[in-house]
């Protein structure tokens, strides 16, 4: 019973019978985006959701975060249904570019901040900390546009870090980098969930992406999406790309190549494939 | 350097051209010196300020109303998708109409006077630049949108910070537009049915067949006008400079 209690109280996010359908008012049928979906998050831990093109994967982040509101089902977040915003303690990193053109790196990163009540002495602890952390360090009085696409990326993720969040949402955070800085990308988001011990959502269609990075990875079916399996790696917190060399790595990867392959079949003859 | 030297070239070329028209045309056309004393003899008149000062003021009330118009319509168009649609094609055609053909109708509404040639200015301005804003505001990223809601801004701290900032560097292209065109039709309000301003100066000129004021009246406004786009111009480049 208590063992029972204890985790309960453990799960940080959860998505209860969670469907969603896009247009479809007015006698059509619309698009249905996520079959009824079920989602619990640890508190603490590094989830990954791979599935095949076009099955949802966005949808789940947008209704999980409060972008979007479920057709059916409940989401709770540290117990609360969601009231229709985003809630308190939740940060989002998307794919596009979301850095402001008009602010530099420091501004951009402590854009939200501002706007939260925190002192100055705070803030200006809190950008030293955050342009550390992602190697910003340099680029503080940059503009946007005169960074790559990986920096951008980092001072994305920097401005969400600041606001200090329990639950961070990284929807294909990585998509438009090349091989290699994502590998160096996920190494840096390994260190900022240690350091935060915030729980991370990470969206990716990346096989070697979920299997080196995640604690668990959700499989999501072709579209209508739902997760219809978990797979837990047992990896060590201290870890980072370097993992990939583990015999384990190479297990973890075919299990969920198993799986994927045939629901990209799929995705593939829906037409949503690549 | 390159950069003066051209400037200086044009300029000369110019001067050259005009004064070569000068020369093929002397009843239409005043040579370069020639219109620059007469300019410099006007500044010193105290006739010419009066005019100078109607002009002034109707343009800076026209370019006023027509930006805070042409903002007020534009970024509430463009964050309102139908609105947009519907409003497009309207804004469009009527950006096309020859807004002199509407003179008639403005001079019977607001009577002869500095009221007129105000409605008439803005009417040109606040077009452009409404269309410039309400598009800026639609080109913006949606993820820019999305962040503000994860960011839990208000409606209020979105459009200040985060929907004008964007769409700022679009917004003075349309400025700039705005400023020419209010320009231009406050100086056609007062080439009729005016007794006042540079306008009719001009009109007044012609029919004196007074050359010199003429051009000596058109120096002086493309200096006041070609100043003030190129301080536009300037900055245009320096916003859309960091955003590309």
């Amino acid at each position: 019973m208590s063992a029972r209690e204890t985790r309960r109280t453990d799960v940080h996010a959860e998505m209860r019978g969670v469907t969603r359908v896009y247009g479809g008012s007015g006698g059509s049928a619309g698009v249905q985006a996520l079959a009824e979906t079920n989602l619990r998050l640890r508190r603490g831990e590094f989830y990954s959701v791979i599935g095949p093109s076009g099955c949802g994967k966005s949808t789940l982040l947008d209704v999980l975060a409060g972008l979007s509101r479920p057709t059916t089902g409940e989401i709770l977040f540290e117990g609360r249904p969601l009231d229709g915003r985003v809630p308190d303690g939740v940060g989002v990193v998307f794919q596009e570019d979301a850095s402001f053109s008009w602010l530099t790196v420091a501004d951009n990163i402590v854009f939200g901040l501002r706007r939260t009540g925190v002192d100055a002495a705070e803030i200006a602890r809190r950008l030293d900390h955050a342009l550390r952390l992602m190697g910003l360090v340099d680029f503080a009085k940059a503009y946007p546009a005169q960074l790559s696409g990986g920096m951008r990326q980092r001072v994305c993720i920097a401005r969400t870090l600041v606001m200090q969040p329990r639950m961070i949402l990284l929807d294909e955070p990585f998509g438009a980098l090349d091989a290699q800085t994502r590998l160096i990308m996920g190494d840096e988001l390994l260190k900022v969930w240690r350091e935060t011990g915030a729980t991370v959502l990470l969206i990716t269609h990346a096989l070697d992406e979920a299997a080196m990075l995640s604690d668990r990875i959700g499989i999501m079916s072709a579209r209508p999406g739902r997760i219809i399996e978990e797979i837990e790696t047992r990896w060590p917190r201290e870890r980072d790309s370097r993992i990939a060399a583990n015999a384990a790595f190479g297990d973890i990867t075919a299990r969920l190549w198993s799986v994927l392959r045939d629901e990209s079949l799929k995705a593939i003859r829906q037409g949503a494939g690549p | 350097m390159k950069r003066t030297f051209d400037i200086v070239l044009l300029l000369t070329g110019g001067l050259v051209a005009w004064e070569l028209l000068h020369l093929a045309v002397p009843f239409a056309l005043t040579s370069p010196a020639g219109t620059a004393a007469k300019a410099w003899s006007m500044l010193t008149s105290a006739q010419f300020w009066p005019h100078a000062a109607e002009t002034g003021k109707a343009f800076v009330y026209a370019l006023l109303l027509a930006i805070l118009g042409g903002l007020a319509i534009g970024l509430g168009l463009g964050l309102n998708r139908t609105g947009a649609e519907v409003a497009e094609p309207i804004l469009v055609s009527i950006y096309s109409l020859p807004k002199v053909t509407l003179y008639p109708l403005i001079l019977l509404i607001f009577g002869l006077g500095l009221p007129a040639k105000i409605a008439f200015g803005t009417i040109h301005g606040i077009i452009p630049i409404a269309i410039f804003a309400m598009n800026a505001v639609r080109n913006l990223a949606n993820v820019h949108f999305k962040t503000a809601r994860v960011l839990r801004l208000s409606r209020r701290q979105t459009l200040l910070t985060v929907v004008i900032p964007g769409a700022l560097p679009e917004i003075v292209s349309g400025l700039r537009i705005g400023f020419s065109l209010t320009l231009l039709g406050v100086l056609i309000g007062e080439m009729f049915a005016s007794q006042r301003g540079l306008g009719f100066l001009i009109m007044n000129a012609i029919g004196l067949h007074d050359v010199p004021t003429i051009m000596a009246t058109i120096l002086l406004l493309a200096v006041v006008a070609v100043s003030a786009s190129a301080i536009l111009l300037w900055l245009d480049h320096r916003l859309h400079h960091r955003v590309a």
